[in-house]
């Protein structure tokens, strides 16, 4: 079997690892490349050194503001997202009636395109801050808690269904036992279920790190960084950077690589404090 | 029953070969379109045409969106199936193509244009030709205009839209209709102010226009400048803030207006007035239930107290400007000329650009009688040769980037919310100009 498996390993394995190569290692060593080079297409670059990465900083301080408005928002929806989606999980995990046609409600709203929920929650939101003679566009403020609405709407449910499995893999007589010894409701929370479900914590904290960084279509489809660049996040600015002036594109493209490894880092760094509490069950 | 499932999965990979294997016949040529508003008409009309008539060549034609006409293009360009024929805004324009734009003067479309200093030239080369000259001002709805002028306790002297011939007169015009909305069955005098992102395009280039021009006196001035001082920034802010408020739309709501919403509400004879261009004409007659007559869409030129604009006409010129890409095949830059020579000088090219397609053309082969017979293009027409007259020329075309148009842009939206103050529009217009006049090299 070893033998056999060893003999076939390239046969089956090339076709994937080609694809991979093609569509994902060669790009993106290409576009880091890139980053150092000025360019309009990607194969007229000509090396220009650091000065992109300097000029992604000093022409303008769009990209700092972005980097904090990003950060803000996704402080505050890995927070909403995951706290609500782990209460409808605990919810819908107690036999309550029509339990499978929540979970399916509540899930639905993933299955709608980004830039289609952002035409649906701008036109809620409009309709309703018409009432005020305002709109989304009216001040920032409105459009970033737009996006944390939007962003919970379309993630609690994803979230819950995780939650869930792992709630429904608890050992029955974990549980059994702690209300024997006489925990309540909250202890049996803190001490028994929580931990148990730590891993998919992690998975849910990292899901929702990266979904909050990597935002763009519905940023792009709520407000499209308006007013005043008060609601533009890093992927929307990276894009505006690279269209917006001639001669901008290895500007852009050194803003991505920063965007790549700032989100690989907080990624990385995240998932090793997560994991460092998971337990053995 | 292995046997059959390979036989099965080996003639479903010999069918997806085979069938990404054929393909249309002929020489492709890809025509990367400017407007939406008439994608359609391409489609539809044009491509069924010109391939009847010219067998041997498939036309494709891509509209990109409203607004993002650059990104479209430079993505398409850096494709291995580029775009041949492409549209370029001017000479900023030629610059952002600069690798791409190929020579054009020995081509026969070129020989079609009958004034040759239109066309842009880059070093001894000529790489863009107009296609379409086009006029913008104030849009309004004589009908609306009659009944006003007919009302017994008006507040002006005048007696008809046309004797509006400058900002005062208007302005007490605007106020005094304002007032008697209700009797005149409107929400407002003026469309929407759009402010939805994407659609600031109508203030962040038409409307600065005549201000660009007060300042700087011609495209060239405009196109070499390394600073502007906003020098009429009052003029434009008192059109501006006649245009908000007295909208159909709230001061605080016209950031959730597209400029498409506010053709419909002129359309719909929900306001009198809406500032827009002739290529305006399909979009207000096409719109469901149209309530405006054709012969009552006349145009206004954009007052706003400048001086000697008693004598000024309308914004009439262009930037829709054809290029040809220099890195597509021989074969689909030739399949271009024949093409664009078929669409302005063949009988039935040129049917479809006067009658579908409703351009103005500058080219020697349309005869006076060819002119669109939309009421815009018409009133185009009009103002340009009407006596005494003067038309303010097209240069904005010399904004320094996109960036600059944006940023203005939301300096603008900031006034309309009350987080800027007006002088903070200026120096954004000042500094954002500064700043992308000194990237483009100026």
């Amino acid at each position: 079997m070893d033998k056999s498996l060893r003999k076939y390993f390239p046969l089956f394995a090339l076709p994937a690892l080609l694809c991979f190569t093609v569509s994902f290692l060669i790009p993106m060593v290409w576009g880091a490349v890139l980053s150092f080079c000025s360019f309009s297409t990607i194969t007229n670059a000509e090396f220009v050194g650091l000065s992109n990465y300097v000029r992604a900083f000093t022409i303008d301080n769009y990209f700092t503001s972005a980097l904090l408005f990003t950060l803000a928002f996704t402080v505050v929806t890995v927070i909403t997202i995951n706290i609500l989606a782990f209460a409808l999980a605990l919810m819908l995990t107690r036999g309550i009636p029509c339990t499978n046609a929540f979970r399916t409600i509540f899930f639905m709203p993933n299955l709608i395109g980004g830039i289609i929920l952002g035409w649906i929650w701008q036109m809620i939101i409009n309709g309703f801050l018409a009432y005020y003679e305002k709109t989304l566009l009216s001040d920032s403020i409105y459009g970033f808690w737009g996006l944390v609405i939007l962003m919970n709407w379309q993630n609690v449910g994803y979230m819950m269904v995780i939650y869930i499995a792992a709630i429904q893999n608890i050992p029955e007589d974990m549980l059994e036992a702690a209300m024997i010894d006489g925990a309540n409701g909250r202890t049996t929370l803190f001490r028994i279920i929580i931990p148990s479900v730590m891993p998919s914590i992690t998975i849910c904290l990292f899901l929702t790190t990266t979904n909050g960084f990597k935002l763009y279509d519905q940023n792009l489809a709520l407000t499209n960084g308006a007013p005043n660049h008060g609601t533009e996040m890093l992927a929307l600015n990276i894009f505006n950077t690279f269209y917006s002036r001639v001669g901008f594109e290895g500007v852009g493209q050194a803003k991505a690589v920063l965007f790549t490894i700032l989100v690989a880092l907080i990624a990385l760094m995240q998932l090793y404090f997560t994991r460092s509490k998971e337990v053995e069950s | 029953m292995k046997k059959a499932l390979s036989i099965m999965l080996l003639s479903i990979l010999a069918l997806s070969l085979f069938a990404s294997g054929s393909k249309e016949e002929g020489t492709e040529i890809y025509f990367l379109n400017y407007k939406p508003e008439i994608a359609e008409v391409y489609e539809n009309e044009v491509k069924p045409a010109f391939e009847a008539e010219n067998p041997g060549y498939v036309l494709k034609v891509v509209t990109a969106a409203s607004n993002q006409y650059q990104t479209t293009l430079r993505s398409e360009l850096a494709k291995s199936d580029p775009p041949v024929i492409f549209q370029v805004n001017g000479p900023v324009g030629i610059q952002e193509n600069v690798d791409n734009v190929a020579p054009m003067q020995d081509m026969d479309f070129y020989a079609l244009l009958a004034d040759k200093s239109m066309a842009l030239s880059l070093d001894g080369n000529v790489v863009a030709v107009p296609y379409a000259v086009e006029g913008f001002g104030i849009i309004y709805n004589d009908a609306i205009m009659r009944a006003y002028f007919a009302l017994p306790d008006k507040a002006v002297s005048i007696t008809s839209a046309e004797e509006i011939t400058d900002f005062e007169t208007l302005k007490a015009v605007v106020e005094d209709m304002t007032a008697h909305k209700d009797e005149l069955g409107i929400q407002g005098v003026f469309a929407s102010t759009s402010f939805a992102p994407g659609s600031e395009w109508r203030w962040t280039t038409h409307l600065i226009n005549p201000a660009l021009q007060a300042e700087f006196g011609d495209r060239a001035t405009v196109f070499s400048s390394p600073t502007f001082d906003f020098a009429y920034n009052e003029n434009f802010r008192a059109i501006f803030d006649l245009y908000l408020d007295n909208s159909v739309t709230a001061k605080g709501l016209v950031a959730s207006k597209a400029d498409a919403d506010s053709m419909a509400e002129f359309a719909l004879g929900q306001c009198a007035m809406v500032q827009n261009g002739n290529w305006a004409a399909a979009q207000i007659l096409g719109q469901a239930g149209v309530k405006v007559a054709e012969e009552d869409i006349k145009f206004l030129p954009l007052y706003m107290g400048l001086e000697g604009e008693k004598n000024k006409g309308l914004n009439i010129g262009t930037e829709n400007y054809l290029s040809i890409n220099r890195n597509a095949s021989s074969e689909a830059i030739e399949g271009a000329d024949v093409f664009l020579t078929w669409l302005y000088s063949s009988e039935t090219g040129k049917k479809l650009v006067s009658q579908s397609l409703l351009f103005i053309t500058p080219f020697s082969s349309f005869s006076a009688d060819e002119m669109p017979d939309d009421p815009l293009a018409r009133q185009v027409n009009l103002w340009m040769n009407k006596d005494g007259i003067t038309s303010v020329d097209w240069v904005f075309q010399g904004i320094p980037s996109e960036q600059w148009k944006a940023d203005f842009a939301q300096a603008m939206l900031e006034y309309i919310n009350g987080r800027n103050s007006w002088d903070d529009v200026v120096s954004t217009a000042q500094s954002a100009w500064a700043r992308e006049a000194e990237i483009a090299g100026r």
